[in-house]
């Protein structure tokens, strides 16, 4: 076996945050993938994505969120729990911070034909994946 | 008509990779062929059946052609997951699941319904995605019962 760069084994606990999103994955697991101590690979993570293995979990789950939202008749509970979220609460939270909308208003906002286009999932996962914000960025926008 | 013969990834270990493309996916090699003088190696390779189309295994190449920097960065997006995908299509995603795991073959997920079909995928040993499809008629509900 070669040796791999570091961020070929950062790439594969990515991956598993990819596949398994929707069970209770910790960044631990993560950092099991990537066989790395979990301090040194939260900081090797985000030195190679630009953002935590925290940030790109949450992000995946409010992204794969999105997707159900916009191709299910589900309730908001129900899309929350099968992307591995823990609380409803925390969950809407997160979602109105990242897509600027509730979970419903979010759903209704997008016409029905987007559910007939076909795009591989891999594809988007990778690009409609949202940015993570924070709290404080989001006050320094100026517009809701 | 214009068609597509060849299309390339590039490579960390061209050795490593011809293992993984011929052993474990189960390719023949298209071509191999060493320039020594260009410290070059033209390794082509493609899935048995279907002759016109190959996967060109390009190692990352360092000076002349690219300045150490810009080598070095390639390779790290590579290895980032960056280098870009090969869609590949099959007859049975699962039974094609099954022979691929049972050669090595490590996937990210299982197959799984799409409204497109059913697919999975997994990565060379470089860190180049591969989505491996069965495409079935278009069903937007398909895969998404609670």
């Amino acid at each position: 076996m070669t040796s791999q760069p570091l961020a070929r084994h950062l790439l594969r606990a990515r991956d598993l945050a990819d596949a398994r999103y929707a069970e209770p994955l910790t960044v631990a697991d993560m950092a099991g993938a990537a066989g790395l101590s979990l301090a040194h690979f939260s900081r090797e993570f985000k030195r190679a994505f630009g953002e935590s293995p925290h940030q790109y979990l949450l992000t995946r789950r409010l992204e794969r969120a999105a997707a159900l939202l916009r191709v299910t008749d589900w309730s908001v509970a129900d899309v929350c729990f099968a992307v591995g979220a823990g609380s409803v609460g925390s969950f809407t939270a997160s979602f109105g911070r990242v897509f600027g909308r509730s979970p419903a208003a979010y759903r209704r906002s997008w016409p029905s034909a987007a559910r007939f286009v076909r795009i591989p999932r891999c594809v988007a996962m990778a690009y409609a994946r949202p940015q993570n914000r924070t709290f404080r960025e989001d006050q320094g926008t100026g517009s809701s | 008509m214009i068609k597509i013969a060849n299309a390339q990834f590039w490579v960390h270990d061209q050795d490593e990779a011809l293992r993984f493309y011929t052993k474990r996916l189960g390719w023949e090699v298209r071509a191999d062929v060493t320039m020594e003088a260009w410290n070059f190696r033209w390794l082509a390779v493609g899935p048995v059946g279907q002759d016109d189309v190959g996967l060109v295994l390009m190692p990352v190449p360092g000076p002349p052609m690219l300045d150490t920097e810009s080598s070095a960065a390639l390779a790290g997006l590579v290895a980032k997951g960056a280098g870009g995908t090969l869609f590949l299509e099959t007859d049975d995603c699962q039974a094609s699941y099954d022979e691929l795991s049972a050669r090595g073959v490590v996937f990210n997920d299982p197959p799984t319904a799409q409204p497109y079909g059913i697919d999975t995928s997994f990565r060379d040993p470089s860190g180049n995605n591969i989505r491996l499809t069965q495409v079935l008629d278009f069903d937007p509900a398909r895969g998404t019962a609670p």
